[in-house]
């Protein structure tokens, strides 16, 4: 009776405390609810990054699961709006019983999430989403990014265009008009005018989201002839950039810096010229030149051409380093639990100061729970083992390097970025090898 | 550079107008807005795109595309406009407006779903017709012929082959007919249920045209026929809906007129087309070229 009282007192204080709950009795499953794009025209990571995550289940699942717990994945469609996105994410917590969720692409649906986490109190995995704002402003406990930001991905970008065309002096923007192409402008000119003050921007121009023509912005930059033409554009909008530039010879006459052209590569074929600055929101890439050759990285390239018939593009990556986070954080937590089955707060917490492998990498975790992610960088080139262009004169760029400080807001860093980064020690460089 | 932005509009407005026409000569047929039609400009890209591809990869000429497109915009206005039409628009003829706005836009997320379905979600682009056709050089910029002659010039077709076959043909004076007065046209012998089918596959068969066209230069993804609905929508109620020469010079005022603000004020790029529809209605609420009528009772 006594004990009874005691435990119960014990209980009721450390509830009142807030301190973490203790570790909990192993579930039948882990309900894993993951928000991604399955539709609109954001479905060209969605779906990907869906595919990705089904491989990657599967094989946790083949090998025992989590600590042994099976993972059963639930899916929500981010394309469906903000509302019926945050409706569905609390729907799969608190009615499937979802532990953790890994939400999510857009930006805007991290920024709608976040607060949802922190009141459902459930482990949020950001998984691909880049606004740098999120850690920044904010402070959440129950969210953690498993990749880079938006200011790491931009920095690394301006640090790449002045090593390899360090004599520019026009520059042009054309960017999708959306919160993602207005602040990646944003950083890159804070950052342009640190580096290079005497650059002059002759256009900035921000289409319509999915607009189906540019030929008027095409025409515009064909008569300015600035040095640099950057855009940040994606999907099915920078597809059609490029191939009516193409088609017009705008890609011979400027320098083309395209941050997250990776992901379009395959699709855009012989279209894609050689001498095109490209990067991918990370160091990801199926022909990273460290890491093509591991047995991880080609039986994934394999399993993931035979499910989808393509090659893996960045947010594929981004899902590995979601998962394979998940699962080191629970090793950790669960270690850390004396070999028990730890509560969300035990995973939250095992996040901060994490360090773990993914297929291009390794991934850190810092303590206000952004992670610290490799960039890089590459300019096209065209080789007859592929039908499509590939990355030459590869720039590596440590998380750490490019990352902005913890405390510190990118947009004021990048105002101060010395020029002595550009040759950092630090960075590595490739070629490309058949 | 005013010539540059107005060839860039020309082409521009071209392609709005196929669509924009179809939807306007539907509304004036048939008194029912659609929402659908965005989805007939996407399916009609996404067949075309299809049909091109596969060509290619039998080893078929280039030059085959241009039949195929027509080929697929005809195909889509048969099957998915007139599909459409029997299957749900018949039902709600003359009933309310709200009724008819929710009917076409459950048809236009079906449809969306439908492409997801059978097309996929990633990109898909068929630019070997663009690039067929090369490109021409004015003032020292290069356009590529497809964009600055082939479309306008199709869009020039098709607004004069509607002007002549609404006015010359037996059948184009029946569907004018049953637009003024559907019983007095129908005391008259013509079977109007026959002409609002044909007139709506006609119309889906113009956005699958504007679709098909469109194929070459864009990259398809979900979600590209609502835009294209938006902006026609703006065409259509500049003009004045069902005015088929109304929408051309309504497509081809918003054209130059997004190309004007590429050139001096790009923030109002994508405001521009809804700002010259606000300033029209505002003027003349029926639209440019809609002439107030009396009421008959």
């Amino acid at each position: 009776m006594v004990r009874t009282k005691l435990a119960a007192a014990l209980f009721a204080a450390t509830a009142l405390l807030g301190l973490p709950a203790a570790a909990q009795e192993k579930p039948k499953e882990l309900v894993v609810g993951i928000a991604t794009f399955l539709s609109g025209p954001a479905s060209v990571f969605g779906v990907p990054g869906k595919a990705a995550a089904d491989l990657f289940f599967e094989e946790i699942n083949a090998k025992g699961g989590i600590l042994g717990v099976p993972v059963k994945p639930v899916y929500v469609d981010e394309g469906a709006g903000t509302n019926q996105l945050i409706s569905e994410y609390r729907r799969v917590v608190q009615d499937q019983g979802a532990q953790i969720m890994l939400g999510a692409i857009s930006s805007g649906s991290c920024n709608a999430l976040a607060p949802v986490a922190e009141d459902l109190k459930v482990v949020n995995v950001m998984w691909d989403c880049g606004t740098q704002t999120i850690f920044e402003e904010g402070k959440w406990k129950y969210s953690v990014r498993t990749q880079g930001h938006a200011g790491a991905e931009m920095m690394a970008t301006l640090l790449y265009l002045m090593k390899v065309k360090p004599d520019f002096k026009t520059v042009a923007v054309v960017n999708q008009d959306y919160a993602w192409g207005r602040e990646s402008w944003a950083l890159l000119q804070a950052g342009l005018k640190a580096l290079k003050p005497d650059v002059k921007i002759v256009a900035e121009l921000f289409p319509k989201f999915g607009a189906p023509d540019f030929s008027t912005e095409i025409t515009r930059l064909s008569a300015l002839r600035p040095d640099v033409v950057i855009s940040t554009s994606w999907g099915g909008d920078l597809d059609t950039f490029v191939q009516q530039a193409a088609a017009r010879g705008l890609l011979k006459q400027s320098t083309f810096v395209l941050p997250l052209a990776e992901s379009s590569m395959e699709r855009l074929g012989a279209v894609m010229p050689e001498g095109v600055i490209v990067g991918s929101r990370g160091d990801h890439y199926f022909l990273h030149p460290k890491y093509k050759n591991t047995a991880e990285m080609q039986a994934f390239v394999k399993a993931y051409k035979a499910k989808t018939g393509a090659y893996p593009i960045y947010p594929t990556f981004h899902m590995n380093q979601a998962v394979t986070g998940l699962v080191k954080a629970y090793e950790k937590a669960a270690a850390a639990a004396g070999g028990k089955w730890p509560s969300k707060e035990q995973v939250i917490a095992a996040f901060e100061g994490l360090e773990f492998k993914s297929l291009t990498g390794t991934i850190t975790i810092r303590s206000d729970h952004q992670g610290l992610e490799d960039q890089m960088l590459g300019t096209t080139r065209r080789v007859p083992e592929y039908p499509f262009a590939v990355y030459d004169k590869i720039a590596l760029y440590p998380g750490k390097l490019v990352t902005t400080p913890l405390g510190e807001k990118s947009l004021d860093w990048f105002a101060k970025v010395k020029p002595e980064l550009v040759k950092d020690k630090s960075i590595e460089t490739f070629d490309y090898v058949k | 550079m005013i010539l540059l932005a107005a060839l860039d509009g020309l082409a521009y407005g071209s392609l709005i107008f196929l669509v924009a026409v179809g939807l306007s000569l539907i509304f004036g047929v048939l008194g029912v807005l659609n929402v659908a039609h965005g989805s007939f400009y996407a399916i009609g890209a996404y067949v075309a795109a299809s049909a091109v591809l596969a060509a290619a990869g039998m080893g078929l000429p280039t030059w085959l595309a241009f039949p195929l497109f027509l080929v697929s915009a005809v195909l889509v206005g048969v099957v998915v406009g007139g599909t459409v039409e029997a299957l749900l628009l018949r039902r709600i003829y003359g009933k309310e407006e709200v009724l008819q706005l929710l009917v076409t836009f459950a048809v236009f997320m079906i449809l969306e779903d439908a492409q997801k379905v059978v097309f996929g979600t990633q990109p898909l682009f068929a630019n070997a017709p663009m690039n067929w056709l090369g490109t021409v050089e004015v003032f020292g910029i290069f356009y590529t012929s497809y964009q600055l002659i082939l479309i306008p010039l199709v869009a020039l077709v098709v607004l004069l082959g509607l002007r002549w076959f609404l006015r010359r043909t037996r059948f184009g004076r029946a569907i004018v007919a049953v637009t003024q007065d559907r019983e007095a046209a129908m005391a008259m012998g013509i079977d109007a249920t026959r002409i609002y089918l044909f007139t709506f596959i006609i119309g889906a068969s113009l956005a699958a045209l504007g679709g098909a066209l469109s194929s070459a230069t864009t990259s398809l993804t979900p979600g590209i026929g609502s835009g294209m609905i938006v902006l026609s929508f703006a065409v259509a109620a500049t003009a004045g809906l069902g005015r088929i020469e109304g929408a051309a010079v309504a497509a081809l005022m918003i054209g130059l007129g997004r190309s004007a603000a590429v050139y001096f004020a790009p923030e109002f790029d994508v405001l521009i087309p809804y700002l010259i529809m606000v300033a029209v209605l505002l003027i003349k609420p029926e639209g440019l070229f809609t002439t107030v009528q009396t009421r008959k009772v």
